[in-house]
């Protein structure tokens, strides 16, 4: 048979020819726009004079990187992803997919092995390798503990994706005692194991969790009732002054204080919602924008209560339901009360579980409201607030009870934050704070519990995670501050994860009516960017 | 059957802005009966429908549901009374399932008579039944149309107020649609007030119309009078059977 061969195939080029090609391109681009951005650095001298440095070096590096970066992705990555969608011809199957290639047993076993040997020579690696390799060799178990523990979780990810929040729950319970004990058997001691936990306790779980009850609670206004509010931060407020001015005056219980700063927040929210009734979508966002910082200024200026900028310290701590203290000067101090070692970290795990709790209080009340007349009500109006009028539906009181109810929890987290740090000022209610509980609502999936849970986890988590990168500081030197990109990286994971889930982590509303039997409703036909 | 009077609309009048959309309308809907308002786009049809409603407030004249005066009740207090409504455009709840879409229709009735009625509106409407899982606004048009009735018959109403249910649908769904009214009408005895522009197939299948020119009611009698009427035939139906 003859086989013609066009002219033009010859032209057709190769993957590595066409990227080497489109890797000119890109590293011609990246020249252009970063000559100026990292090429050139302006500077003062020592008389305020302004001066030019210049950064060739720097600009190169960048540029190969862009260009390297590139090729590899159109002479490999592409091949690579296009491969994966064709079908074997003799078995008719798709090729394994890249998380079963990466997840094997062999390397798994390889993972825990290195992982042990490393952790068993931890403390003479320094003297082995000397300082410098020693904290790559850390890195190295870190790295091979993830995997191992990725490994487990891909194992098992049929049971946990069904099991999803039932397991999540678990783990936050066991959390604060598997950081205790894990510690405790890598000190020696258990005096050892609470005090290492202070960190893990204190800066992820507690600080995680209540990020977790704030979205929570904005995600009733916002996920559900489809009202915008960019002024969260403000019944926050509202329930930390609450808390801190009450029970520094009149020495009132936190236990009575908590559903009094839920409440007075609760109040507040009917105030911020009667002129806002009429409002929707982008004039909403801006009242509410104002309001958060009205309450802010109000928080500043109003000396003679509020004591300003300076703050309210002294705040008292929680006690275990009145029965036992957290000070140590008391005479029904904890530890003397249990005739254990004194530690700070009881308070930590206390406050922990306290919050967890108050998580949890949160989630299902929501849930149940989902349930009942007052919640489908707000999903309605989220959908078409005439159609609810014509329903019988009163939007007033709908959304009013939306905006109360919202606040209620952000007046409890408030009360909370106030206990935990002793201190309040009106540093802590700044716009920033609003525009991260929206993000984590809006990344999680608006409506979705456990999207907006596992988004406050990634965001919170990973920004205080940056912290203990200290490795970065062998590889970019010893100026570098992880903690400075934070809200770069922030920025970064925001875009990367709109881009791909434009409806957040758990983007499928899951249905509360039923006639038989349950069914969910696939996220691909729900409509985008609502708010 | 026709017997005591249910929705009374005297001289009603209604601005948008300083533009008047409804210049003293009157319309009467008696117990049992069906009544068509038939005409052009932008006589101020779907107006009335709306006025009725409170969303805009009638300027002048009164609007008496079975003895009340509801001129002046805000929309949800109006709905209350057993009005309900399949309003323009059907305005279904585009996120939410059939079943949850029928489950806020029916919090009128505080979803007294939920599960009896659930299976009624699907007696009705069939392909609803189809579709129970799946989002609002997966929905066709005349499935959604369908749902949009079918959520006003949840709240049980005295009244039912229709606007254009035959808008953009196929003949065939038409059919099944008008089908569905007067089965309604039939058997339950609901009073049903509907805005079409299909002019013939809603003067078929109400007892009276009325046609409405520029925002004033010019002409009123039964079904069968309007249909033979040499105007309205110019007007409405020639080149026009459906």
């Amino acid at each position: 048979m003859a086989v013609t061969v066009s002219p033009e195939r010859d032209v057709v080029a190769t993957p590595v020819q066409r990227a080497i090609r489109e890797a000119f391109y890109a590293g011609a681009i990246a020249l252009g726009l970063f000559v100026l951005f990292i090429g050139l650095k302006t500077g003062q001298n020592i008389s305020n004079e302004l001066v030019l440095t210049t950064r060739w070096g720097l600009l190169a590096t960048v540029v190969i990187a862009t260009a390297v970066g590139r090729f590899l992705y159109v002479a490999y990555g592409q091949p690579f992803l296009a491969n994966q969608k064709i079908a074997d011809v003799a078995t008719g199957l798709l090729p394994d997919s890249v998380a079963t290639r990466f997840f094997r047993l062999p390397y798994f076993i390889a993972a825990i092995v290195i992982a042990a040997l490393l952790l068993v020579l931890a403390s003479s690696l320094d003297g082995l390798l000397g300082p410098g390799l020693a904290g790559y060799a850390r890195f190295v178990r870190a790295l091979a503990i993830i995997y191992a523990l990725a490994s487990v979780l891909f194992y098992f990810r049929a049971f946990i994706h069904a099991h999803f929040s039932a397991l999540g729950v678990a783990a936050l319970a066991l959390y604060p005692i598997i950081v205790v004990l894990s510690l405790a058997l890598y000190g020696g001691s258990m005096a050892a194991g609470f005090q290492g936990s202070l960190k893990w306790v204190d800066n992820f779980g507690i600080q995680i969790l209540i990020y977790v009850m704030l979205a929570w609670g904005l995600n009733i206004v916002v996920g559900l009732a489809g009202l915008l509010d960019l002024g969260y931060v403000a019944f926050y407020a509202v329930g930390a002054y609450a808390y801190a001015l009450l029970g520094t005056q009149y020495g009132l219980s936190f236990w009575i204080l908590l559903p009094a700063a839920g409440a007075m927040a609760a109040f507040w929210g009917v105030l911020l919602g009667f002129p806002v009734l009429r409002l929707r979508g982008d004039y909403l966002a801006i009242v509410t924008l104002a309001f958060g910082e009205i309450i802010r200024l109000v928080l500043i200026n109003w000396r003679e209560v509020t004591n300003g900028s300076a703050g309210i310290s002294g705040i008292p701590k929680v006690t275990f339901f009145g029965l036992m203290t957290f000070n140590v000067s008391d005479p029904n101090y904890i530890a003397k009360v249990l005739n254990i070692a004194t530690s700070s970290a009881y308070y930590k795990i206390f406050l922990y579980y306290l919050i967890l709790g108050l998580c949890l209080l949160t989630a299902f009340v929501t849930i149940r409201l989902r349930r009942m007349p007052v919640g489908r009500a707000w999903e309605a109006l989220r959908e078409d607030e005439i159609a609810c009028r014509s329903l019988g539906i009163n939007t007033t009181t709908t959304k009013l009870t939306a905006f109360a109810t919202g606040a209620m929890f952000g007046g409890f987290a408030g009360s909370f934050f106030a206990a935990r740090q002793g201190f309040v000022s009106p540093e802590s209610f700044i716009f920033l704070e609003s525009a991260i509980i929206l993000a984590i609502v809006v990344l999680g999936g608006m409506g979705s519990l456990v999207g907006i849970a596992v988004a406050a986890m990634v965001m919170i988590g990973g920004t205080e995670v940056l912290r203990e990168l200290d490795f970065l500081k062998q590889v970019f030197g010893p100026d570098f501050t992880p903690e400075l990109y934070r809200m770069l990286l922030f920025g970064m994971a925001m875009v990367i994860v709109m881009l791909w889930k434009p409806r957040g982590f758990v983007g499928s509303r899951e249905p509360t009516a039923f006639l038989k039997e349950r069914r969910a409703v696939s996220s691909s036909f729900t409509k985008e960017g609502h708010g | 059957m026709a017997g005591t009077t249910l929705l009374d609309i005297k001289g009603v009048q209604t601005y948008y802005g300083n533009i008047r959309a409804l210049n003293g309308v009157d319309v009467t809907v008696k117990q049992g009966e069906i009544v068509a308002l038939i005409g052009a786009n932008g006589a101020g049809k779907s107006t009335l429908m709306m006025t009725i409603f409170g969303a805009p407030r009638a300027r002048a004249g009164t609007i008496t549901f079975a003895g009340t005066d509801i001129t002046q009740l805000p929309t949800h207090e109006i709905a209350r009374m057993r009005i309900a409504q399949s309003p323009e455009g059907r305005r279904i709840f585009p996120r939410m399932t059939v079943m949850e879409n029928l489950q806020m229709g029916a919090s009128l009735d505080n979803l007294k008579h939920y599960d009896e009625d659930v299976e009624k509106v699907f007696t009705l409407f069939p392909r609803l039944k189809e579709r129970i899982a799946q989002r609002g606004g997966t929905l066709s048009g005349g499935e959604q149309q369908m749902l949009s009735i079918a959520r006003a018959l949840m709240a049980r109403p005295k009244l039912l107020l229709l606007d254009e249910p035959s808008l953009g649908l196929a003949p065939l769904i038409v059919k099944q649609i008008f089908d569905a009214i007067r089965e309604l009408n039939r058997t339950q005895g609901l009073t049903v007030f509907l805005v079409e522009q299909n002019a013939f197939g809603a003067l078929k299948l109400a007892t009276r119309g009325y046609v409405m020119v520029n925002g004033n009611v010019t002409m009123s009698g039964t079904g069968k009078e309007l249909l033979a009427n040499p105007e309205v035939r110019a007007a409405y139906l020639e080149g026009g059977h459906h």
